[in-house]
């Protein structure tokens, strides 16, 4: 599946000054998923995604975007792809209408029919001129005119900053729908973990411009702990001496701890011969892996 | 005063922000009075000597373009010829200045996080003209010393370095309210600069003409201080007058507008895009065509304005003898007529190439305001975007050259009964000037290639060409510095010899210095 993958990065090094934005980073997006990328800000996503579109030139490492090279054939390979930046920034004297046309024009072409469905839902005025608009509004400019593009690949940068709640349950559903087309990719730059969670198939996140985990959810989870809180019959003894079980607190006949995924089955035994009376497991979210990577590397270094 | 509170702090973030640049415009600015009070002792030493060069300087072809020589001495010799240009450099120093600090900054939502600190409501308006009136002051100081250390007489000194002050003042008041009216600084910059050129037009007809009309315009006032020729304070007075009611409207339509808001309302606009915004090019054409819509009227008006001057000049009595003889030499009348047009297609071929800087650095403009980004993400080549703007660089650039050579020949032409043949005539003219506009458009670029955050340097570079071209040979410079200036190189048409050499060469640079530019763009990194 490999030969299939919309965005192959191994080893990307890019440096401003003595600054290195980028040390190393690796990533694929496979063909017709949902890719989110995850980090801090001025982890490298922003970055990341500037060397795909060409944008920048990597000082190390490969870049291939949809089996071309983003820096030499960036005009080709666009016609295939949308982007939408982290932070939009619209032409003052033209209309939001006008705008959405123009990019579309200038991406080869859009769905006139989709334009008007996603404007409705976006409860986007196309009359006004862009110096007037919100930053949401701004953002939902340039999030209608990448999605009423034909294309194959898209690039969102952090695309629902400056949403409304509403307005981020209406991107998800839009996301939702390309992806059940099936040919569409997206790589979803994000620090918003619910829509990550909501959205995508599989993660990459990036710290100090190196991926430092990446994989489905499900293997991301398993990495991490089910927090579980149970209600027994008897206290159950063997718990707390149980290898890979932590924070074990007791009240009374009810329990609560954290598990690895390796000792779950071990754990779950234990609290069944203890006569389980009422048991909510909880998996790992995403916040939690997230937090964990930072909060340790950070506490390390 | 709560409404006030905060204008000290942004005072002083004004005077951070501008600490490289204000101080090269006031040093520039000061400095030019008494280097030329300094030349001309060196080349007139005695009475006799400038008494021998009056007649050449009260030639209405001169009178127009620097005002009426008041008095025959070293002072008014200086003061006549660093008037208009100190003024006019003092104007446009105190409304770029003072836009940047006021509208620039409310446009680009800045004052409102500012706003939301404990700053009062014309706290931004008043740091903006506090900083300029500092400006102004230091160029008056600088002028003041230099000339006094230059050996010139202390009242005239003081009257010349006020009149450059008060110039830069009575403009950046009328910046104030423009930046009052319009949302968009451009706009405000676009039309403050236009009535610093439209001041300057109405001075050169009146002092040619109806001398009423000198007396409507900040410049003619400015001329009429008399500095160095019985000093005429009074005069001040007016510049007080302007200034007090310019910026007393400025404050009430600021108090009566919300942050971010202009007087002109926001109409709804089109819901979707027209066939001609399909590419690059469509979208450059409607960056760009306000600025070139109101250039073109500029240019024509003033076109007009100086075609009209040329039948003065040409039927004029007050020549001295002296001047009659050289003119005979040159071929009568109709050489003082051509050395005016020439001189005025000179001046024009200098005052467009603004617009071909202006226009050039919307590259830069676009880069930093992100808005190339989405644009590049598209199939649009860089080069091909590069190419969009660059195309009103260099069209709109002959654009305006030609109109003002048409307008120009054209309503002298009329005067002559000749209008068809003298518009081409003059209009050749006029465009001879194009490949000096273009080696700047080529600055531009290159400096946009190869070091994007220097691309500003390309206005340094335009006022270098200006003060190599007007003062470079008088100051002394050697020929090669003033060669530096492309300007230096173009025939001075009509009247002078038609040389094609120089302009091939100057296209040349101006191919070579874009090419580096796009090639080095190519590679470089975007933002």
């Amino acid at each position: 599946m490999t030969g299939a993958d919309a965005v192959t990065v191994t080893g990307l090094v890019k440096t401003f000054g003595t600054t290195r934005a980028l040390d190393g980073l690796d990533l694929s997006v496979r063909t017709g998923e949902v890719h989110g990328f995850l980090g801090p800000n001025g982890a490298g996503k922003t970055t990341t995604l500037r060397v795909l579109l060409g944008l920048m030139n990597a000082d190390g490492g490969t870049a291939r975007l949809l089996g071309g090279d983003p820096w030499r054939e960036a005009t080709t390979l666009h016609r295939r792809l949308a982007y939408v930046p982290g932070d939009v920034t619209l032409w003052p004297g033209l209309s939001g209408g006008e705008i959405i046309d123009l990019l579309g024009r200038l991406r080869g072409g859009l769905n006139a029919r989709r334009r008007a469905e996603l404007l409705e839902r976006f409860d986007l005025d196309p009359r006004k001129k862009a110096r007037t608009y919100s930053k949401g509004n701004r953002q939902k400019v340039a999030l209608v005119a990448a999605l009423a593009s034909d294309v194959e690949l898209l690039l969102l940068d952090e695309p629902t900053s400056g949403l409304d709640p509403l307005m981020e349950d209406v991107f998800r559903q839009v996301i939702r729908e390309e992806l059940n087309r099936g040919d569409r990719t997206v790589l979803l730059s994000s620090h918003i973990l619910a829509e990550v969670e909501a959205l995508c198939d599989r993660v990459t996140i990036i710290r100090d411009g190196r991926a430092v985990e990446t994989g489905t959810l499900a293997e991301l989870r398993h990495l991490t702990r089910t927090s579980i809180r149970a209600e027994l019959d008897r206290p159950a003894d063997g718990l707390a001496t149980l290898p890979g079980v932590h924070d074990l607190q007791v009240h009374g006949d009810r329990v609560s701890f954290a598990v690895d995924t390796a000792a779950l089955a071990a754990a779950l035994t234990c609290l069944t011969e203890a006569g389980v009376r009422n048991l909510v497991s909880r998996p790992p979210t995403l916040e939690e892996l997230f937090l964990r990577h930072y909060v340790a590397d950070r506490s390390a270094a | 005063m709560t409404s006030l509170a905060g204008t000290v702090a942004l005072t002083r973030l004004a005077l951070r922000l501008d600490r490289v640049r204000l101080p090269l415009w006031v040093v520039v600015i000061g400095i030019l009075p008494a280097a030329t009070a300094a030349n001309y002792r060196k080349l007139y030493p005695t009475a006799a000597d400038l008494a021998a060069i009056t007649g050449v300087v009260d030639s209405p072809s001169l009178v127009a373009m620097g005002g009426p020589l008041f008095r025959v001495s070293l002072g008014g010799l200086t003061a006549w010829k660093v008037g208009a240009t100190t003024f006019i450099l003092a104007g446009l120093m105190s409304v770029l200045t003072l836009i940047r600090h006021t509208r620039t900054e409310e446009e680009s939502g800045r004052l409102e996080l500012v706003g939301s600190t404990v700053v009062g409501r014309h706290a931004a308006l008043t740091a903006g003209l506090l900083t300029v009136a500092l400006a102004d002051a230091g160029t008056m100081l600088v002028t003041v010393l230099g000339l006094l250390k230059a050996g010139m007489p202390a009242p005239g000194s003081l009257a010349l370095g006020l009149a450059i002050g008060l110039s830069g003042m009575a403009f950046a008041a009328i910046a104030a309210v423009c930046a009052q009216l319009t949302t968009a600084a451009r706009t405000a910059t676009g039309i403050t600069s236009a009535t610093l050129g439209g001041a300057y037009l109405l001075r050169a007809l009146g002092d040619t003409g109806p001398t009423w009309l000198s007396w409507v315009s900040p410049i003619g006032w400015a001329i009429r201080i008399r500095a160095y020729a019985g000093e005429q304070w009074w005069v001040a007075g007016l510049f007080a007058g302007l200034v007090a009611a310019l910026l007393t409207a400025a404050y009430v339509l600021r108090a009566r507008r919300d942050v971010g808001a202009g007087l002109i309302p926001e109409r709804p606009a089109a819901p979707a895009a027209g066939p001609e915004l399909a590419g690059p090019l469509g979208l450059a054409w409607r960056q760009h065509r306000g600025s070139l819509l109101g250039w073109v009227i500029g240019v024509a008006l003033a076109a007009a304005a100086m075609g009209g001057a040329v039948r003065g000049i040409s039927s004029a009595t007050n020549i001295s003898q002296q001047m009659l003889d050289v003119l005979a030499r040159m071929g009568g009348r109709k050489a003082l007529v051509d050395q005016f047009l020439a001189a005025v297609v000179g001046i024009a071929g200098l005052t467009v190439t603004a617009y071909t800087v202006q226009a050039t650095l919307r590259l830069r403009a676009e880069e930093s305001a992100g808005h190339v980004e989405p644009l590049l993400a598209t199939r649009v080549s860089r080069i091909r975007w590069a190419l969009s703007h660059l195309t009103f660089s260099v069209g709109g650039t002959a654009l305006l050259l030609a109109v003002f050579g048409a307008v120009t020949g054209a309503v002298y032409g009329l005067q002559v009964h000749d209008p068809v043949g003298q518009a081409l005539r003059i209009t050749g003219a006029s465009l001879a000037q194009l490949p000096a506009a273009w080696v700047l458009t080529g600055i531009g670029v290159a400096l946009f290639g190869l070091s994007p955050r220097l691309a500003t340097l390309t206005w340094a570079a335009l006022i270098t060409c200006v003060l190599l071209v007007e003062f470079g040979v008088f100051l002394g410079l050697s020929d090669w510095a003033v060669d530096l200036s492309p300007f230096a190189h173009v025939p001075k048409l009509p009247g002078a010899d038609f040389t094609v050499t120089p302009l091939a060469w100057l296209t040349g640079v101006a191919a070579l210095l874009g090419i580096a530019g796009l090639t080095r763009f190519r590679r470089r990194d975007i933002g």
